[in-house]
C-alpha cells in the first residue's frame, strides 16, 4: 500500500491538475526536439518532480516509467571511490549529486561526461538525447557546479539536462544563463482544496468543504504536506468531521515548545535546556535553516511590533554565518541567546516605564 | 555515405575515426543518419569565425592580425556569462588550424576537467612539448604553436594557478594559452600580468537587438519590435540567455506570436503590482502584513535574489526616498545579496531586508 501522495501522482502533462497552462506550454516546448537546458524550480511540494516526470513522459513514452535503481562507484582522478546511487530508465537518469557530499562535483565530472559521451542506447527512440536529471542543484558545492558549466554545452546535442532545486538564487550566474528556468509556483489553497477533494473522492471517501480548507491553510501551500495530513486525518478518524484535528508532525510540536520555552524564561539554565533541544532537533535531521525559520515564526508571534524586525534580521543574520561555519549547533544556539538578551531587555524597560 | 553529409557537428571529443565508424552505423541501420540533430539555438547560432563574434571588436582585431601570420601574445578574457569569451577562442582556434589540426593543436581544459597542480604540471606540459610545424594538410600556412585553453579558470585553485605560472613560462616557445574567466580578481596577479587582458563588456542593447531578428528571421520567429526590446532588457547584456528566451518563448507559444507576459515569466522578473506592493505594505508598517506577503513572494517561487535586483532599481530611482534612505536599503540590498551567493536561506534574507526598509520608511520621515 502506497501513500496518497505516491499513489495519486498524475503520470502525464494533460493530467496535471493545477498551473494548466504551464503544462501546456511544456508541452509545446518538447515537441521541437531543440529545446534548451531546463532549471526548474519553486517551493517544497510544488510539484516540480510530478512536473518533470510528466515532463519525461511526455519526450519519450511510458518507457520511462520503467525504473532500476543502480548503485554506481566513481573513482576520483585522487584513485578515491565514490558509491553513489541513481534511478534510471533507457532514456534517462536521474541523480542527486549532493549526495555525494564534497564529493559532488566528481560525481559532476565523471557521471555526467559518461553518459553524455556514450550514444544513445537504442536507436528506436524517437529522440537523439537523452535526459539527465540532477536533484537538488542548490546544494551543490560552487565547484561542482562551475564543473557543470562546460559540459553543458558541449554535450548538448546528446544531452539534455533537466535541473531541479528550491532555491534559485544558490545557482550561480553561468548556469542560470545556460538554462531555460521554468518556475513552479506552489498551488494555491484553492488548488489544493481541489486535488485533497478528487484524491478522497478516488479513496470513496469524502472529505468536508471546511477540512479540505483547513488542511489547505495548515500545510503552508505544500500540495504532499497536505495530501499525507489529509491521510493521517483518515487514519484518524472517519467518517471525517469539519473540525476534527489535524495531527501535526512531532517535530513540529517539539519545535513549537522549544520556542515557547525561550519566550517563558531567560537564563543560563534555560538556555541550557533549548540548547539540549536543539540537539536533538538536528539528529533527527532536521535541517538547521527550517530549525530557524520555524522559530522565527514561532518567536514573532511572541514580541511587540518594534522587537519583531530586529528578531527577523537576527535570524537571518545567524543563519547566514550558519551556512559558512562548520556547526550548525552554535549559530543556532547564539540566535538564541541573543533573542534572549534583548527580549529581556526589552520586557524589562516596558516594566520600567509602567511603573513609573 | 550519407552520414557524411550531416556537415561538421559541433566540437567532439571522440577521435574523428571513432565518430566516423559511429555514424555509419547508424546511417547503415536506421536509415535515419541524415536528420540533423536538434540542437538548441545558443549552439546553432554560435560564431563559426571571429567575424561573427559581435561587440568585441578589441580582441577580435587581435586574433584576425594573428589569423594573418602574427604572433599572438597569451590571453586572458575576462567577463560575464554569455558574452562571447568561449566563442571567441574556438571560433579564432579554429580558423587558425582548420578542422583537422584543431584535435592536435588544441588543448581544452575547463572546470569539469580534473586541473589540480598535477594535471598542469602534467599533461599541460607533455601537451606543449609535443612539436607543431608551421604548415596544415590543406597547404595553408598556420601558426607554429599551440594552445592550451583554460576556460573558466576563475575556478582554479591558486596552488594550481601558481603551478600554471611555471608552465607558462617554460613553453613560451610552443605554447600559448589562453585564460578565460567571469571574474579577473579571482586569478593571481603573476598570471594577470603574463597575459594581455581583454575585457568581454556586457553586448549592447542594440547589438542584441539585431542578433536576435536575425535568429527570428531565420527561424521563422513570429515577434514584434517591442517584444525584442523587452527580451533585450530583461537578458541584462548576455547574448545566450538572450538567445535562449527567444527560442523558449517561442517554443511554449507553440507558434503563436511571443507576448510581453511570456518574456517576464521566463526571465523571472517579479510583476511590478508585487514590488510595488512590497514597498507599500513596508510603508504603513504592519509587520504582519509583510511577513504574510513574504510567505507568499517564496511560495509564488520567485527568487530573492532577482528581488534584490529589481528593487536596487525602484530604490535608485525613486522620488518618494531621501538620500539617506537611499543609501542605508542599498547597502543593506547588497549585503543580502552577498548572504545569498554564500548560500543564505531566501526567506530569513527577505525577512530581514523588509524589516530594515519597513524601518526606514516608517521612522525617520
Ligand atoms: N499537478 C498535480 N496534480 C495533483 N497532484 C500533484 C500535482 N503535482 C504534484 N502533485 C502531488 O504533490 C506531491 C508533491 O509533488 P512533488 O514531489 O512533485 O513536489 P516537489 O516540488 O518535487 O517537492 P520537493 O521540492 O519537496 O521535492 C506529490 O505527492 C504529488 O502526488
Ligand atoms: N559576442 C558574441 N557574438 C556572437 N554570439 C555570442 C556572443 N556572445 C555570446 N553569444 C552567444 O551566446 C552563446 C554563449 O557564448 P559563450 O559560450 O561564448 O559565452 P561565454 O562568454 O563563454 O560565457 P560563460 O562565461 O558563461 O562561459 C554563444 O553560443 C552565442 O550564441
Ligand atoms: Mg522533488
Ligand atoms: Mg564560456
Amino acid at each position: 500500500m502506497s501513500l496518497w501522495a505516491d499513489k495519486y501522482r498524475p503520470g502525464s502533462l494533460g493530467r496535471l491538475d493545477y498551473h494548466r497552462e504551464q503544462a501546456a506550454q511544456l508541452r509545446n516546448l518538447v515537441q521541437c526536439g531543440d529545446f534548451p537546458h531546463l532549471l526548474v524550480y519553486g517551493p517544497s511540494g510544488a510539484g516540480k518532480k510530478t512536473r518533470i516526470m510528466c515532463l519525461l513522459r511526455e519526450l519519450y513514452g511510458a518507457g520511462v516509467e520503467k525504473l532500476r535503481i543502480e548503485h554506481q562507484s566513481i573513482t576520483a582522478p585522487s584513485k578515491k571511490k565514490i558509491e553513489i546511487s541513481t534511478i534510471a530508465s533507457n532514456y534517462h537518469l536521474e541523480v542527486n549529486p549532493s549526495d555525494a557530499g564534497n564529493n559532488d562535483r566528481v560525481v559532476i565530472q565523471e557521471l555526467l561526461k559518461t553518459v553524455a559521451q556514450s550514444q544513445q542506447l537504442e536507436t528506436s527512440t524517437q529522440r537523439d538525447f537523452k535526459v539527465v536529471l540532477l536533484t537538488e542543484v542548490d546544494k551543490l558545492t560552487k565547484d561542482a557546479q562551475h564543473a557543470l558549466r562546460r559540459t553543458m554545452e558541449k554535450y548538448m546535442a546528446t544531452c539534455r539536462l533537466i535541473l531541479c532545486c528550491n532555491s534559485m538564487s544558490k545557482i550561480i550566474g553561468p548556469i542560470q544563463s545556460r538554462c531555460l528556468a521554468v518556475r513552479v509556483p506552489a498551488p494555491s489553497i484553492e488548488d489544493i482544496c481541489h486535488v485533497l477533494s478528487s484524491v478522497c473522492k478516488k479513496e470513496g471517501l469524502t472529505l468536508p468543504q471546511e477540512l479540505a480548507q483547513r488542511l489547505a491553510e495548515k500545510s503552508g501551500r505544500n500540495l504532499r504536506k497536505a495530501l499525507l495530513m489529509c491521510e493521517s486525518c483518515r487514519v484518524q478518524q472517519y467518517p471525517f468531521t469539519a473540525d476534527q484535528d489535524i495531527p501535526e508532525m512531532d517535530w513540529e510540536v517539539y519545535l513549537r515548545e522549544t520556542a515557547n520555552a525561550i519566550v517563558g524564561q531567560q537564563t543560563p539554565q534555560r538556555l541550557l535546556e533549548v540548547r539540549g533541544r536543539l540537539y536533538e532537533l538536528l539528529t533527527h535531521c532536521i535541517p538547521p535553516e527550517i530549525i530557524m525559520k520555524g522559530l522565527l515564526t514561532e518567536l514573532l508571534n511572541n514580541c511587540d511590533g518594534q522587537l519583531k524586525g530586529e528578531v527577523a534580521q537576527m535570524a537571518a543574520f545567524y543563519e547566514h554565518r550558519l551556512q559558512l561555519g562548520s556547526k550548525a549547533i552554535y549559530h543556532l544556539e547564539a540566535f538564541v541567546a541573543k533573542f534572549m538578551a534583548i527580549y529581556k531587555k526589552f520586557m524589562e524597560e516596558g516594566l520600567d516605564d509602567m511603573m513609573f | 555515405m550519407q552520414a557524411f553529409l550531416k556537415g561538421p557537428s559541433s566540437i567532439s571529443t571522440k577521435p574523428p575515426a571513432a565518430k566516423e565508424k559511429g555514424a555509419a552505423g547508424a546511417a547503415g541501420s536506421s536509415g535515419e543518419g541524415k536528420k540533423l540533430k536538434p540542437i538548441p539555438w545558443v549552439e546553432k547560432y554560435r560564431p563559426k569565425n571571429v567575424d561573427e563574434v559581435a561587440f568585441q571588436d578589441e580582441v577580435v582585431a587581435v586574433l584576425k592580425k594573428s589569423l594573418e601570420g602574427a604572433d599572438l601574445p597569451n590571453l586572458l578574457f575576462y567577463g560575464p556569462p554569455g558574452t562571447g569569451k568561449t566563442s571567441t577562442i574556438l571560433a579564432a582556434a579554429r580558423e587558425l588550424y582548420g578542422p583537422e589540426l584543431f584535435r592536435q593543436r588544441v588543448l581544452e581544459l575547463n572546470a569539469s576537467d580534473e586541473r589540480g597542480i598535477q594535471v598542469i604540471r602534467e599533461k599541460v606540459k607533455s601537451f606543449a612539448q609535443l612539436t607543431a610545424s608551421g604548415s596544415r594538410s590543406d597547404g595553408k600556412v598556420c601558426p607554429p604553436f599551440k594552445i592550451v585553453i583554460l576556460d573558466e579558470a576563475d575556478s582554479m585553485t591558486s596552488a594550481a594557478q601558481a603551478a600554471l605560472r611555471r608552465t607558462m613560462e617554460k613553453e613560451s616557445k610552443t605554447t600559448r594559452f589562453c585564460l578565460i574567466c567571469n571574474y579577473i580578481s579571482r586569478i593571481i596577479e603573476p598570471l594577470t600580468s603574463r597575459c594581455s587582458k581583454f575585457r568581454f563588456k556586457p553586448l549592447s542593447d542594440k547589438i542584441q537587438q539585431q542578433r536576435l531578428l536575425e535568429v527570428s528571421e531565420k527561424e521563422h520567429v513570429k515577434i514584434s519590435s517591442e517584444a525584442v526590446s523587452y527580451l533585450v532588457k530583461v537578458s541584462e547584456g548576455d547574448l545566450r540567455k538572450a538567445i535562449t528566451f527567444l527560442q523558449s518563448a517561442t517554443r511554449l507559444m507553440g507558434g503563436k506570436e511571443i507576448t510581453e507576459k511570456i518574456v517576464t515569466e521566463i526571465a523571472g522578473v517579479i510583476p511590478k503590482e508585487t514590488t510595488d506592493e512590497l514597498l507599500s505594505v513596508c510603508q504603513s508598517g504592519s509587520f504582519e502584513k509583510l511577513e504574510t506577503l513574504a510567505k507568499n513572494l517564496i511560495n509564488e517561487g520567485y527568487a530573492v535574489a532577482q528581488l534584490v535586483n529589481q528593487l536596487h532599481d525602484t530604490v535608485v530611482e525613486s522620488e518618494d526616498y531621501s538620500d539617506k534612505q537611499k543609501s542605508v536599503i542599498v547597502e543593506k540590498l547588497a549585503e543580502v545579496d552577498k548572504c545569498l551567493a554564500d548560500g543564505a536561506d531566501e526567506f530569513l534574507q527577505l525577512m530581514s531586508l523588509c524589516a530594515l526598509v519597513m524601518q526606514q520608511l516608517t521612522q525617520n520621515i
